[in-house]
């Protein structure tokens, strides 16, 4: 979770300077599901996310230069500087893809599963998604099919209360969006406290083993909150400032932290934890600034399985 | 008042709806939000939840209610957030709205519009820069409209609002702060059937439309500064497509350079070039010549100068068809 919030924040003032263009979006307030879900999975499982997906991306083992360098455009980033922060993308560390369209990624989340499921590998596919994506047809197109086939595949929606701007609850006909559907797929509704990191883990763990039974997905609804705006351009105003007061006070870290002192783990060693990965995000930060601008011509490879596709004019 | 492009189409919808009851608006995060890009800024306060409608993410809903909502006598428009969101709607858009008065014999019509911004420049990658004008001119039955300033977004919008047939109304991000003219309020609207001649000239005809007449009028700025007169045809209707003007130039100039932001295989201009080469081939004293897109997704800020036709590429163009023999 510090890992996350370091790297974004660190991304968030890349962008302040410039360096990083274009929009992201951040995944603050929102770490405990990627954390929980992520130190749950097996190595060789499969992660689908979408534009707010730096930290799913991080927590698979993803080198913190390789995404930076990437969000910056540069030679050393994931996919050469070519993808960008809402195309995140590492084969090698499970992580399928970063999907800007929203529910694009569901189904193709459930096709990876049928083919864990076909060769037999054990393979566990989770998808990560927000609450207005439960809107949108994909949405439940995936989860018939999921369910109709048996797939091991987990849903993961992140609740955080808004689809851009407008508040989840006034465009949708229940009050938790994948939660109360999951009935109409045959699904147990699990709604858990998503900045809770260890809630998220028992649960994450308990839809792995159900997958890897054969037993087929789940839809978990982790209730959440990111901290900022939507996306760069967004100040995030439309929030009443209580309710950013109250879910600020639910910080996943802070109180994961108070959490791990009363465990009597001392300020100490947790200061030091802090510190290491301070200086993870500045080496990563520096090398990735180092690292060269990609040539031009990468836009125009890869289109075709030639490598091809000569620019043609 | 000297309005920016987005603030026209603010105006016109506003307009539209004072006019006339059955418009109404609907889309993702466009009410109390007035939308991404601001376009319906403060209508939802003047008009209320009834006329201005926030939707779910859901794109072939938005579209396919529209659909019912048209033929069934109201006028919405809807707005999709970036062209690239407009493919889960395709569908409804594309089999239905296009459909409709064919297959009805003409006892069913969709009057409706959707507005969407369009093109790169803004330093968003793949779908937030998409221009998808050939796919729905290659379509039957809708409209493709594109403006390329305030007074022209102003008029062509209401003039789509009030046709009988669906329109997609293309908007230029690029074009939608860039610069302020005049527009009166007056509930005029432009013909949508027509090209614009935005400049008069002699020498070669430069065909355009969005956001490339930017850099289209730098360039023939900088012919014009060699003593060669370029004319600049903004198409503004893609379909249905005004030949007449194109036809008209042409055989004035007797050479053409078509310029557009999508990729250039099977892009728009391909179709204005065959028709040149139909109808108009003893007009053209050299070959068209075309400047587009590469045939790739739209890359990332950091080539995407690169990827849209550069002022330096249209006078490459220009040159190649006026040195022509
Ligand atoms: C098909 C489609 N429609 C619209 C958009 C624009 N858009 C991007 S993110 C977003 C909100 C998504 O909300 P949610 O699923 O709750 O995820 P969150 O951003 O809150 O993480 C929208 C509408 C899009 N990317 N794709
Ligand atoms: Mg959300």
């Amino acid at each position: 979770m510090l890992e996350c919030r370091g790297l974004e924040k660190r991304a968030y003032d890349l962008f302040m300077q410039n360096l990083v263009k274009g929009t992201s979006h951040l995944g603050l307030g929102q770490e405990a599901v990627a954390a929980g879900f992520g130190t749950a999975m097996r190595p060789d499982d499969y992660t689908f996310c979408t534009y707010r997906g730096h930290n799913h991306t991080l927590v698979r083992g993803v080198p913190m230069t390789a995404i930076l360098g990437e969000l910056m455009g540069r030679a050393c980033g994931l996919l050469r500087g070519k993808g960008g922060s809402m195309h995140l993308t590492s084969i090698q560390h499970g992580v399928m893809g970063s999907y800007a369209i929203v529910g694009a990624h569901l189904p193709i989340a459930a096709g990876a599963a049928l083919s864990a499921q076909y060769r037999k590998t054990q393979q566990v596919t989770t998808a990560f998604f927000g609450d207005g994506t439960t809107n949108i047809g994909a949405f439940h197109e995936a989860l018939n099919l999921a369910v109709v086939w048996k797939l091991p595949v987990v849903f993961v929606c992140e609740n955080n209360l808004y689809m851009e701007y407008t508040p989840i609850e006034q465009v949708t006909a229940v009050k938790n969006p994948a939660a109360d559907r999951a009935a109409a797929y045959g699904l147990k509704p699990i709604l858990i406290d998503g900045n809770d990191v260890d809630v998220v883990y028992e649960t994450a763990l308990a839809a792995y083993e159900k997958a890897r039974s054969g037993d087929g997905p789940s839809l978990i609804e982790a209730q959440t909150y990111r901290h900022g705006g939507h996306s760069r351009a967004d100040p995030g105003k439309y929030r009443p400032s209580e309710e950013v007061e109250a879910w600020l006070a639910r910080d996943p870290i802070t109180n994961y932290r108070a959490r791990l002192e009363k465990l009597g783990i001392d300020g100490e060693t947790l200061g030091r934890i802090e510190a290491d990965v301070q200086a993870a995000v500045d080496l990563a930060t520096e090398t990735a600034k180092e690292s060269p601008k990609p040539p031009l011509e990468i836009a125009g490879i890869d289109v075709w399985a030639d490598g091809g596709a000569e620019w043609r004019n | 008042m000297s309005v920016t492009l987005v603030q026209a189409v603010t105006m016109a919808l506003a307009r539209a709806m004072e006019q006339d009851d059955r418009v109404l608006l609907l889309g993702q995060d466009i009410g109390v939000n007035g939308g991404v890009f601001r376009a319906t800024d403060g209508l939802f306060k003047k008009f209320g939840d009834r006329r201005v409608l926030d939707t779910p993410i859901s794109e072939s809903a938005i579209i396919g209610s529209s659909i019912g909502m048209a033929a069934q006598g109201l006028r919405p428009v809807a707005e999709i957030q970036f062209m690239g969101f407009l493919y889960a709607g395709l569908d409804q858009l594309l089999s239905h709205a296009g459909r409709l008065r064919s297959r009805t014999r003409g006892r069913l019509s969709c009057p409706m519009v959707i507005r969407t911004p369009f093109g790169g420049g803004i330093r968003a990658p793949e779908h937030h820069a998409d221009s998808l004008e050939s796919i729905l001119a290659h379509s039957p039955g809708i409209r493709v409209v594109i403006p390329s300033s305030p007074s022209r977004a102003y008029g062509l919008l209401l003039s789509a609002i009030q046709d009988p047939d669906p329109v997609v109304f293309m908007e230029p991000i690029r074009l939608y702060r860039g610069s302020k003219e005049p527009v009166n309020d007056d509930g005029g609207g432009l013909p949508l059937d027509t090209c614009f001649v935005l400049r008069e000239g002699r020498d070669v005809t430069l065909v355009t439309w969005g956001n490339c007449v930017i850099e289209v009028s730098e360039a023939a700025d900088q012919l014009e500064e060699e003593g060669i007169s370029a004319e600049i045809i903004d198409v503004a209707s893609i379909s249905r497509l005004d030949m007449d003007t194109i036809f008209g130039s042409v055989e004035r100039t007797g050479r053409c350079v078509i310029v557009h932001e999508a990729a250039l295989t099977a892009g728009f201009g391909a179709e204005i070039a065959a028709r040149l080469a139909d109808e108009g081939l003893l007009s053209l004293r050299a070959p068209v010549k075309r400047v587009g897109g590469f045939d790739t997704a739209y890359p990332l800020y950091r080539l995407e100068n690169h990827y849209l036709p550069t002022t330096h590429r249209i006078l490459e163009a220009c040159r190649a068809v006026l040195d022509f023999e």
